[in-house]
């Protein structure tokens, strides 16, 4: 599903200017059409974990780069291992022929 | 649930203050995007938020120790979490490899997996909207998308698309950041309204005005098709509302094209004309009342 700037605003519950900030603070990054920005589920999901991070876990801005930047590094790790997980596996697999 | 003084951990006189404090601590540690590889976080998370929402509401909580409600009422159902995307099989483009691209320096096994994974990463889709008119919409086109980076992408529009098809073009996202493919640019198609025709289903549908003397003497009249005019047969004694089918002439489908469905609509002159008057004044035809079926 793709939403447009005007619906990703009202389902994350943001206004336009901190949008703004979060998308020049490279916290979001939604993708581009010709005439708007097109958000993801990612992008809400990513949005409401912004949300949580000021307003229930007492993070501040600066910490909320720092926290993202070290969570992405966490999901590219978990994916990272995963495949080679995956690969292990399947170069353990005898070879049907 | 169980009782949420002992799941927030604080004594039962604990104040707004200390309550909030507790929350936080566990929140912190227990908050499911923090821990995308621990299952039972998202469980007790849940437990603290729920023991949190209902002893933060001084109303709820004055509720709760009188015994009025339990703590199973504070229970609210929660939404997918970030780690739900983030961790999902497609991966996700905020994903980053700075946790262990260094590995990739070394000549091990190791790192020759990691190298060939990152060469393999595929580039990001990419998604635009594209309005077309009508007729190009049934008849196929060609059409160009100027990009804000000042390039443009060429999209051909397939015969016969629908509105809100999405067009995949393969490769025209964004590039690689290693040797993967590029990703796909999606391309939504919005179709702009004909002043004649429209479409439902495979057919096509026209109103078609034609004069008093062709529907009621017959005639052979010019017709539009979105393929072009084609001379159309009104069979003598036509009438408003009379549909006419040419076939093969609506939209393109599987096999061969729908109907084109001509809707006669019989239209006076607009000008006052005396001839005509004189005529319909003394022109009384037996059996002529065409509310006949309407109840009176």
């Amino acid at each position: 599903m793709i939403l447009s700037k005007h619906e990703f605003v009202a389902r994350a519950g943001l206004d336009y200017p901190t949008l703004e900030v979060w998308i020049a603070e490279e916290w979001l990054a939604p993708s581009r059409t010709t005439v708007d920005l097109a958000f993801s589920e990612l992008d809400l999901a990513r949005a409401k974990l912004i949300r949580e991070l000021i307003d229930d876990l007492g993070v501040n801005a600066e910490g909320v780069g720092l926290v993202l930047h070290l969570l992405d590094q966490v999901y590219g790790l978990r994916r990272a291992m995963a495949d080679m997980l995956k690969a292990a596996h399947e170069s353990a697999k005898p070879k049907a022929d | 649930m169980d009782d949420p003084y002992e799941i927030l951990k604080v004594p039962r006189d604990a104040k707004p203050d200390d309550i909030r404090k507790a929350y936080l601590r566990l929140a912190k540690k227990l908050h499911p995007d923090l821990n995308p590889g621990d299952k039972k976080s998202e469980e007790q998370f849940k437990q603290v938020a729920s023991a949190h929402e209902l002893l933060s509401d001084p109303e709820k909580r004055r509720r709760f120790d009188s015994g009025e409600i339990d703590a199973a009422g504070a229970e609210a159902p929660r939404e997918k979490y970030y780690r739900d995307y983030a961790g999902g099989a497609q991966g996700s483009p905020y994903e980053s490899a700075s946790g262990y691209a260094d590995f990739m320096d070394t000549d091990d096994l190791l790192a020759e997996m990691f190298r060939q994974r990152r060469r393999n990463v595929r580039g990001t889709d990419l998604h635009y909207s594209l309005a077309v008119d009508f007729l190009d919409a049934i008849n196929g086109a060609t059409k160009r998308i100027n990009l804000p980076d000042g390039s443009s992408l060429d999209v051909t529009i397939p015969p016969g698309v629908q509105a809100e098809q999405t067009l995949r073009l393969r490769g025209k996202g964004e590039r690689s950041p290693g040797a993967g493919e590029a990703g796909d640019a999606l391309v939504e198609i919005a179709i702009r309204p004909h002043k004649f025709f429209s479409r439902h289903g495979d057919n096509i549908h026209l109103d078609l005005p034609v004069t008093f003397a062709e529907a009621v003497l017959g005639a052979e009249i010019k017709a539009p098709t979105p393929s072009g005019a084609v001379m159309l047969k009104v069979p003598k004694g036509s009438n408003s509302g009379s549909i006419l089918r040419l076939k093969g002439k609506g939209a393109p489908r599987r096999e061969g094209r729908g109907d084109l469905l001509v809707k006669l609509k019989i239209m006076a002159p607009t000008e006052p004309n005396a001839e005509l008057e004189t005529f319909l004044a003394t022109w009384a035809p037996a059996n002529y009342d065409p509310r006949r079926e309407m109840p009176s």
